[in-house]
């Protein structure tokens, strides 16, 4: 047990603060990017570099509160964090000064254990204050392991168990239809989740209600907790064999798109054509890379979940372009 | 601790228990008679809709019932995400496939958040079509009092299921509702009314305690009947709300008789017998027993055999109640 560093903000909860630099994550063109407001829409056009200088502010918090709680899982939330920034700062109608507002989008994060991004994800969009992260996995927290939709505003649905997510999207969705407005659903797969085999009950449901204002988006980072030994020493195997996942969702007849799941204008269109497909569900099978941002735990299964070192906080903050 | 008041309510009289409506046709068509007015109300149901008869439901409200194929953990999912959304969701299944293989489903998405989630549940109890064990939920109320959150209702005849449905939907927060498949007796009168996590005493009486739920309870009254012709006299107590439970009326129940004997479809472990037994072991130690299925599994048979077997005819409970009694010493 490493002792419990303080918790410190650093730089990155800044929202407002107007001229930050875009590093480390996605395209690097090392230009200073000017942050007027804290969204884009697809009315407003897209802005590649807020995004990708969200999902960087996303990784540095959910870093710090791993580190701070020492515990909580870093690989999955890391693969992540490209998709939530977009979801959350472009694709998504939501009023983050209004969570209940009735007819807002709805997001379900059905691997429930990357909690942590989606608490970063929703301080930094203006839920609650970005200093509250500091309470992830503490008692009494309303940030506890996996999201409880009853304490944190802009939760929309409690989850953790792996499998159960789908569903619940499934529901909100239809129920979006029944209230008779657009509101859209969106939910968060990993890739080794979708072994469950309730995501396929799921999957058959929506196809027959032809919910085409749900979107399964799988974060596809090739590594589940443990997996089969791979070849190489020391290596484990991801959960599913090239192309056999999209094959899954082909045969349930979704709309199915494959994605850098980094890179946030292929997300955007996915995202766009997802809206524009009508009459059945649409899947985004978003590739990306287990702890992306920080070298050393990129694509290395036993960073699912360990703790975090001050060391290792260290350098993965100099990664991301932020003092420790 | 206060004592209650608790004077016996109104029941009919044994020539006017004749079969009413089926338990799941006066559940269905009081479901579809609230939808009318509320427009919250929808109705799931995992492909057994002419066996609940959800397609009462489906008649009335087309556009609400929403057939979601053999797949119950995502219909109770789905009904999560419903109930998010604002809608009271009544999920329609066997109790055995509800529970069972749902139950991570209630657990995560509906208990946990308190989501006002009507799990419906037909073919409960062991009366279940002949369909034998695989289909006899014997545990069902076990697994279900053990959830945190879970309120459970096991109405006794079709008045009374009509109130409770009523009752399930103004209550927010997760109901199982366990809804007996058969024509059974009508006991209660017009004018009784259910209150949700109130017993209700059908017979007074000073000799022993007789506790039951759903329809068993009409059939434990029938009991207390024969035994009446044998002098014994017998409380009936009918435990609609098995969780929460009605504390106050069982404990006045033990004390006022010092003897209390459990009857149910179902388990005696952890079901009604347990949780009086839980109850009265904290607060009251009284003797007891429990009359139930042990430690056992169901059986294939007709309504008639299954009770006989395993001693639920008034009958049986009687001549149970009869030994108990010897081998207390009265």
């Amino acid at each position: 047990m490493v002792a419990q560093e303080p918790y410190r903000l650093g730089d990155a909860h800044k929202r407002e603060d107007d001229t930050v630099t875009d590093s480390s994550v996605g395209q690097m063109d090392g230009s200073e990017v000017e942050i007027r407001d804290g969204r884009t829409s697809r009315e407003a056009g897209v802005d590649p570099r807020l995004l990708r200088e969200m999902a960087r502010r996303i990784r540095v918090q959910l870093i710090r509160a791993v580190a701070h709680a020492q515990g909580g899982h870093v690989g999955g939330p890391l693969s992540a964090a490209e998709i939530l920034a977009t979801l959350y700062f472009h694709e998504m109608r939501i009023r983050p000064d209004q969570p209940d507002w009735p007819d807002r989008d709805r997001f379900v994060l059905s691997k429930g254990h990357c909690s942590i991004a989606l608490y970063a994800t929703l301080a930094l969009a203006g839920y609650f204050p970005v200093e509250e992260l500091a309470s992830f996995d503490a008692i009494d927290s309303r940030l506890p392991g996996h999201p409880d939709m009853t304490g944190l505003p802009g939760v929309d649905m409690s989850t953790g168990s792996l499998g159960v997510g789908l569903s619940a999207a499934v529901g909100l969705a239809l129920g979006a239809r029944l209230h008779g407005h657009d509101g859209r659903v969106y939910a968060l797969l990993g890739d080794g989740e979708c072994h469950e085999g309730a995501i396929w009950e799921a999957a058959f449901i929506a196809r027959r209600f032809e919910l085409d204002n749900l979107v399964a988006i799988v974060d596809a980072n090739g590594l589940a907790q443990f997996g089969p030994a791979a070849d190489v020493p020391g290596e484990r195997r991801g959960p599913w064999e090239p192309g056999e996942l999209e094959d899954r969702w082909r045969a349930c007849r979704w709309h199915v798109i494959t994605a850098d799941g980094h890179d946030v204008l292929a997300l955007v269109a996915a995202f766009d054509e997802a809206q524009a497909t009508k009459g059945r569900p649409t899947v985004v099978i978003a590739r990306t890379v287990k702890g992306k941002g920080v070298s050393f735990m990129e694509n290395r299964w036993y960073w699912h979940s360990k703790v975090v070192t001050p060391d290792e906080l260290a350098l993965a903050m100099a990664e991301l372009g932020e003092r420790a | 601790m206060s004592e209650r008041v608790a004077p016996a309510v109104a029941v009919r009289a044994r020539a006017d228990r004749t079969a009413g409506p089926t338990l799941r046709e006066a559940f269905a068509t009081a479901v579809a008679d609230l939808a009318v007015e509320d427009p919250r109300i929808v109705m799931l149901d995992a492909e057994v809709g002419n066996s609940t008869r959800a397609d009462i439901f489906e008649e009335a409200h087309p556009d609400r019932y929403l057939p979601v194929g053999i797949a119950e953990q995502n219909m109770l999912g789905m009904a999560a995400g419903l109930a998010a959304a604002g809608f009271i969701p009544f999920p329609v299944t066997f109790a055995v496939f509800a529970v069972k293989r749902s139950l991570d489903q209630i657990r995560v998405l509906i208990a946990q958040p308190r989501l006002p989630v009507k799990i419906a549940v037909g073919y409960t109890g062991l009366m279940c079509g002949m369909a034998g064990k695989t289909h006899q939920p014997v545990e069902e109320v076990s697994v279900m009092r053990a959830m945190p959150h879970m309120t459970i209702v096991n109405p006794a005849d079709a008045v009374e299921m009509r109130q409770a449905v009523r009752a399930v939907v103004d209550y927010d927060g997760p109901v199982y509702l366990m809804v007996y498949r058969e024509a059974l007796p009508t006991l209660f009168t017009d004018d009784y009314r259910f209150d949700l996590g109130r017993a209700v005493t059908l017979r007074d009486g000073r000799d022993l305690a007789l506790i039951s739920t759903g329809p068993q309870s009409g059939r434990v009254l029938e009991a207390a009947e024969l035994l009446a012709e044998q002098g014994i006299d017998a409380r009936v107590i009918h435990v609609p709300t098995v969780k929460p439970l009605d504390d106050e009326l069982i404990l006045t129940a033990a004390r006022d008789t010092g003897f209390v004997i459990t009857v149910e479809e179902h388990s005696i472990i952890g079901g009604l017998g347990g949780a009086v037994a839980e109850l009265l072991g904290e607060r009251l130690p009284t003797l007891m027993r429990r009359i139930g299925l042990r430690d056992e599994f169901g059986a294939s048979g007709t309504n008639d055999a299954l009770l006989e077997k395993f001693g639920l005819t008034p009958q049986r409970v009687a001549d149970q109640v009869v030994a108990y009694l010897a081998e207390r010493g009265t």
